[in-house]
């Protein structure tokens, strides 16, 4: 097989994004323009709107209801769960994460954003910014979404004014730094007539921005090289002629042939022999593509292992500081609580030591709690019965994420971001980087 | 677009989720219904653990009612790789006496294939089914998760899913209990040709133009077999068509096509004003909810 090189993956090609909005905001309907107007419907896919849009009594057609896709959630007129959404155009392939609106779903917006670029948060311009639209910009904040556009929608039942849109941009814009959220794209949208949506809005000639399809289409995503090499080791293949191979799905930086790096646990310094692609060998591959290293040397490699940079490894703890989104509704999080904590390709047991706080999202005070109940978010201290490697969250989404799992219903209940590494040894903890 | 960069994205996720199940479940399987999807998800299954072979078996729901070029290629293929075949006959289900033959103008057994399927998983013990299912196939399949949590009647409650953070996927679960695992979640109609395109994947060969006898029923062409009767107004006429999807021959209709390439199936594809679904299944048009409910139940 000729050796190839699978290297940057480039800005275009893939973005992710999360829709966000409370109940009446119109994203539905956003999503639907989006998908009616860059042409991705086919006729039997409008003709069912069409069909369910009459069926319902309605005058003109309903684009929600291209996205509500359970019974109840069209008997309802809610969407209940996150759905996940197809849709391409000439320049770039998108995956929405379409995620309900309703506070009681905090945690499914939680799910949406952990793996989205880019997160649409929607405002009704009649109304302005309100408790779900500062929920879902902290929740973007929190998770580490790279990009944030607050999309101010019905801008039709506001007149197509002008200041209206400026001043809810402004407004978001001033929390918007205090959240520590990045780059914020404001633009004014009329959802149901598409304005802006896709095509410019002659309604609103004073806004000189890009289309929200513009800029979804053209706004940078993920780099490959974001970090130092981070390789948890998934499987371990091993095959006749004794061949073995670390299989995973690199976490952050580039892998090459011949490159020095460490395993851990066990401090080993060792290179990378030779390197393979799902497609066979490659000389270097870069996150987040999936590989199989082949050390050069003979250290034994297992499951929850992971293979790091030699100059910056990750720290290896089993305390941490993490905040916590708590996701169960049938049980509370409580220091003493004993969990699963899963973390990479690594599975370990946890015990809650401390809840230092409990954040209000509304107005980012962190108030004392003794627990915290579903789509509660929290900062927690938590014991493992054995080290995990990890980053910061805001370091690496993927060594710095895990889930808290229930042992008695196997349930996942939490999500979990790891703000820093305690570790013990000299008596004292000490913050790790 | 830099296709081959949104494919490598998509290859390294199934890859991942491939892996994952293996390596955390005692007894998985692959479902294999010789259909495009689940050929590149079984080429997927190869890359992910090569050079070791593929560490699980295939399982194949057999309706009865297959097209004898599917059961032909499936053959082929799981010979050329070696894996195990495990074969669900809803036939030895209907002569069991498990369930019924179903009646009516679409005679369809795609949902007598759920106690089949369910009956062989719980006859072998798997505790995890790798689906080539994808969410942009139909509005229930898009709430779905990549591992999909089932109980021990192998339901499925789309309220009560597990949520999915990051690429970390629970797939813990208790004797009697499986997950449905979905590689190909990600992937739309598209990618999976151009990842044909791009691999080389063969593919049964009614993917392509091809001349058949169909008749048409309620504005889709059936292939003219002994499994559906034909009222005297449905009259058979020789066409050139091609099939979008490959299921039970009762309920899978063909399209008029001259496509006999992958790239000719590609552009085809790229100007159709019709889903895969919408197109060609009639068991998706018994209701608004009809493929949710069937997975409710535990449909794949």
């Amino acid at each position: 097989m000729s050796t190839t090189t699978a290297t940057s993956l480039p800005a275009s090609g893939l973005l992710r994004f999360a829709t966000a909005g409370a109940v009446d905001d119109g994203k539905s309907t956003l999503i639907g323009r989006l998908l009616h107007d860059s042409r991705s419907l086919l006729a039997d896919q409008l003709d069912a709107v069409r069909q369910a849009s009459l069926e319902r009594g309605d005058e003109h057609l309903d684009l929600a209801m291209l996205t509500d896709g359970l019974r109840a959630e069209r008997e309802q007129g809610i969407t209940i769960d996150v759905a996940h959404r197809y849709f391409e155009t000439a320049r770039r392939a998108f995956i929405i994460a379409d995620t309900p609106g309703h506070a009681q779903y905090t945690r499914n917006m939680v799910t949406g954003a952990s793996t989205a670029d880019l997160a649409i948060v929607l405002a009704d311009a009649r109304h302005g910014l309100t408790e779900q639209s500062h929920r879902h910009a902290v929740l973007a904040g929190l998770l580490r979404v790279r990009h944030v556009v607050l999309a101010v929608n019905k801008m039709d039942l506001a007149g197509y004014d002008r200041s209206v849109f400026e001043r809810i941009a402004e407004d978001f814009g001033d929390r918007a730094e205090r959240i520590g959220l990045g780059a914020v794209t404001a633009i004014p949208i009329a959802a149901l007539h598409g304005d802006n949506v896709v095509d410019p809005s002659p309604a609103m000639p004073w806004y000189e921005g890009p289309t929200l399809l513009e800029h979804l289409e053209t706004v940078a995503t993920r780099t490959a090289d974001d970090g130092p090499l981070r390789l948890p080791v998934q499987y371990v293949i091993r095959a006749v002629g004794g061949y073995t191979g670390c299989a995973g799905q690199l976490a952050a930086g580039v892998a090459m042939e011949g490159q020095e790096m460490l395993h851990l646990p066990s401090g080993t310094r060792t290179r990378i022999a030779a390197l393979d692609s799902p497609d066979g060998p490659v000389r270097h591959a870069a996150a987040p593509l999936s590989v199989t290293v082949r050390l050069a040397d003979d250290v034994e490699v297992h499951r929850g292992d992971l293979l790091c940079a030699v100059e910056s490894p990750p720290v290896a703890s089993d305390r941490l500081d993490a905040t916590v989104c708590w996701m169960s509704a049938g049980r509370a999080m409580k220091p003493g609580s004993r969990l699963l904590l899963k973390h990479t390709t690594k599975t370990v047991r946890a015990t809650v030591t401390d809840l230092h706080h409990r954040l209000d999202v509304t107005t980012l005070r962190r108030e004392p709690a003794d627990e915290l109940a579903l789509n509660d978010i929290g900062g927690a201290g938590l014991r493992l019965d054995e080290p995990v490697h990890c980053d910061p969250y805001a370091h690496n989404r993927f060594t710095g994420g895990g889930v808290l799992i229930d042992e008695s219903t196997n349930a996942t209940v939490a999500a979990v971001m790891i703000d820093r590494a305690t570790t013990v040894d000299e008596g004292a903890p000490r913050a790790a980087r | 677009m830099p296709e081959a960069d949104r494919l490598a994205v998509l290859e390294a996720e199934a890859v991942h989720v491939l892996r994952e199940v293996a390596a955390e479940l005692d007894r998985p399987a692959l479902l294999f219904s010789g259909g495009k999807d689940s050929a590149v998800l079984l080429r997927l299954a190869e890359k992910a653990f090569r050079p070791a072979p593929i560490p699980f078996p295939v399982l194949h729901v057999d309706t009865g009612h297959n097209f004898d070029e599917v059961i032909e290629f499936r053959d082929r293929r799981v010979g050329e790789l070696g894996v195990r075949l495990v074969v669900g006959s809803v036939q030895d289900s209907i002569d069991a006496g498990r369930v019924a033959e179903p009646a009516g103008r679409w005679p369809s057994r795609n949902r007598a294939q759920t106690v089949t399927l369910l009956d062989t998983i719980a006859e072998h013990g798997f505790d995890a089914l790798f689906g080539g299912a994808r969410r942009d196939e139909e509005r229930a399949r898009a709430k779905e998760r990549v591992l999909s949590f089932r109980d021990a009647f192998g339901q499925w409650d789309p309220r009560n899913q597990r949520p999915e953070l990051w690429n970390l996927y629970n797939g813990r679960v208790r004797p009697g209990e499986h997950v449905r695992a979905f590689p190909l979640s990600n992937w739309t109609e598209r990618d999976v040709w151009a990842y044909v395109e791009r691999d080389g994947i063969e593919l049964p060969s009614l993917y392509f133009a091809h001349m058949r006898k169909v008749f048409e029923r309620d504005g889709m062409l059936l292939a003219d077999s002994r499994f559906v009767d034909r009222s005297p107004e449905e009259a058979l006429v020789e066409r050139s068509v091609r099939f979008r999807t490959v299921g039970d021959m009762t309920c899978t209709g063909a399209v008029p096509s001259r496509a006999g390439t992958v790239a000719e199936v590609i552009a085809e594809i790229a100007a159709t004003p019709v889903t895969e679904r919408g197109q060609t299944r009639a068991d998706d048009r018994a209701g608004a909810a009809a493929m949710e409910d069937r997975k409710r139940e535990g449909y794949f």
